[in-house]
C-alpha cells in the first residue's frame, strides 16, 4: 500500500515536472505582473519564453540582477507589479540594492533557480549556493524553498501574495532537484 | 579618450533650469548631491529621492517609464552613481522607452566621499557609451547655451535621451529632503496613482 502511494506521487511528480514553468507563468499572469526582469538561467528558459510571448507582460533582459531590483522599485512606484528571475549566483549581486527595497517597503517577488547543490558538477557554483539563503535573509528577504515540481505553483502563488499584500521582499528558491543539474557534455 | 575641458556650469542652476519646465514629469534623483539638487529646486511628491541603492537610479527610471508610458520620466543622477550601474544603459536601450530622459550631473568627482576623481575625470565618455548602447539622443554639455538647447529635449524628445552635463565640483549647501523610505514611496504613489492605490 505504502509503495503504491509512493509510486502514485512519483508518477504525478514526473507528469508535472515539465510544466512548472507554465504554472509559474499562470500565477504571474493571475497576479497581474506586468514587468519581468531576468538574467537567464537554463532553469528559467521556458518561463522566459512564455513571458516573452505574453503580450500582457514585458520581458526585460538585465545585464546584472541588481538592475532588476531597482527596476522593481520603479515599476511599483509607477503602479505596476513586477517579478525578477535569476539563478542563485545572481542573489549575491543584489544585496545592497535590496537594502533600498527593504527600507522603502517595496514588494519584490524573486524567482531563483538554484545552482551549486543537488547533483552539481561545477565546484565554482557551490559557494554562492551555500550563501544564497543566509545572504538573502540577512538583508531581509523572506525565503520560500521548493524542492518538488508539483509544489512550485502553490509556493510561487503564496510568495506573490505575501510580497504584494504585505509589501515585502520574497524569494522562491527552486531546487536543482526540480530544475535538473546542468549536464556538462 | 577625449581631451579634457574644465567644467564651468553650476549644478544647482542647471537642475533649477531643467526642473522649472518639468510640468507633471516624474523625477528620480540619484543618491548624494543630485538628491540635494532636486530638493533645492523645489520639493514635489513626484520626486523620488534615493538615499541609497547606488547604481540603481537609471533602472528605477526605466521601471517607472514602462509603468507610466504617458508621463515623462526624468532621472537626474551623478557620474559616480551611473558608473556603478553602466549595464543599465544597455538594458534601457533594449527597451527604448520613449518617455525617459537620463541626465548625469558630471562633476568628475565622488562628491560625498572626499572629492576623489571618478573615471570621467580621466576622459571616460558616458554620452558616448549611451549612444553606442542605442539611446536615441545623447550628448555632453559644457555651456549654458548648449544646455538651453537640450532642456526641451529632456522634456519632449522621443527617448531614451541621455545627457552628460559637465558641472563644477564646487560644493553647494546641503538641502536635505525627506529621507524615510516609506514616506517617500507613499507620497509619490499617492500623487501619481491616487490615495486609494498608494498603500496597496
Amino acid at each position: 500500500m505504502q509503495k503504491r502511494v509512493e509510486s502514485q506521487v512519483t508518477s504525478h511528480e514526473s507528469r508535472n515536472s515539465g510544466s512548472w514553468p507554465d504554472d509559474i507563468h499562470g500565477v504571474l499572469a493571475g497576479m497581474g505582473v506586468k514587468q519581468v526582469g531576468y538574467v537567464p538561467d537554463s532553469g528559467h528558459a521556458r518561463l522566459i519564453n512564455l513571458v516573452r510571448a505574453d503580450r500582457g507582460m514585458r520581458a526585460i533582459p538585465l545585464t546584472t540582477e541588481e538592475e532588476g531590483v531597482a527596476l522593481a522599485v520603479g515599476a511599483w512606484l509607477g503602479g505596476e507589479r513586477s517579478a525578477l528571475l535569476m539563478q542563485s549566483s545572481g542573489a549575491g549581486n543584489c544585496i545592497n540594492m535590496l537594502g533600498m527595497v527593504n527600507e522603502c517597503r517595496v514588494p519584490l517577488l524573486a524567482l531563483v533557480t538554484m545552482r551549486g547543490h543537488w547533483g552539481e558538477f561545477n565546484p565554482w557554483q557551490v559557494p554562492m549556493s551555500q550563501a544564497t539563503v543566509p545572504a538573502l535573509e540577512a538583508i531581509g528577504v523572506v525565503v520560500h524553498p521548493v524542492d518538488r515540481a508539483a509544489e512550485v505553483s502553490e509556493v510561487v502563488a503564496a510568495a506573490a501574495r505575501l510580497a504584494f499584500n504585505t509589501c515585502r521582499m520574497v524569494a522562491v528558491l527552486i531546487s536543482q532537484r526540480v530544475v535538473g543539474a546542468k549536464a556538462f557534455k | 579618450m577625449a581631451r579634457h575641458k574644465n567644467p564651468t556650469l553650476d549644478r544647482r542652476k542647471v537642475v533649477a533650469e531643467i526642473l522649472k519646465q518639468r510640468g507633471d514629469a516624474l523625477v528620480v534623483a540619484g543618491l548624494g548631491a543630485p538628491t540635494w539638487d532636486a530638493a533645492a529646486a523645489g520639493d514635489s511628491p513626484l520626486n523620488f529621492y534615493t538615499w541609497g541603492g547606488m547604481g540603481g537610479a537609471a533602472m528605477i527610471g526605466l521601471g517607472l517609464a514602462l509603468a507610466q508610458p504617458k508621463r515623462r520620466v526624468i532621472v537626474i543622477t551623478g557620474d559616480g552613481e551611473l558608473l556603478m550601474g553602466l549595464g543599465s544603459l544597455a538594458t534601457i536601450a533594449v527597451q527604448q522607452p520613449r518617455n525617459l530622459a537620463l541626465i548625469v550631473l558630471d562633476n568628475e568627482r565622488y562628491g560625498e566621499t572626499g572629492m576623489q576623481d571618478t573615471h570621467t575625470r580621466f576622459g571616460v565618455d558616458l554620452a558616448g557609451m549611451a549612444k553606442a548602447a542605442g539611446f536615441r539622443a545623447s550628448g555632453t554639455v559644457y555651456s549654458a547655451a548648449r544646455l538651453k538647447n537640450w532642456i526641451p529635449r529632456f522634456h519632449r524628445q522621443a527617448g531614451p535621451v541621455f545627457c552628460d552635463i559637465k558641472v563644477t565640483s564646487q560644493p553647494a549647501p546641503m538641502v536635505l529632503p525627506v529621507r524615510d523610505g516609506p514616506t517617500l514611496r507613499n507620497r509619490f504613489r499617492e500623487a501619481l496613482l491616487g490615495a486609494a492605490e498608494a498603500c496597496q
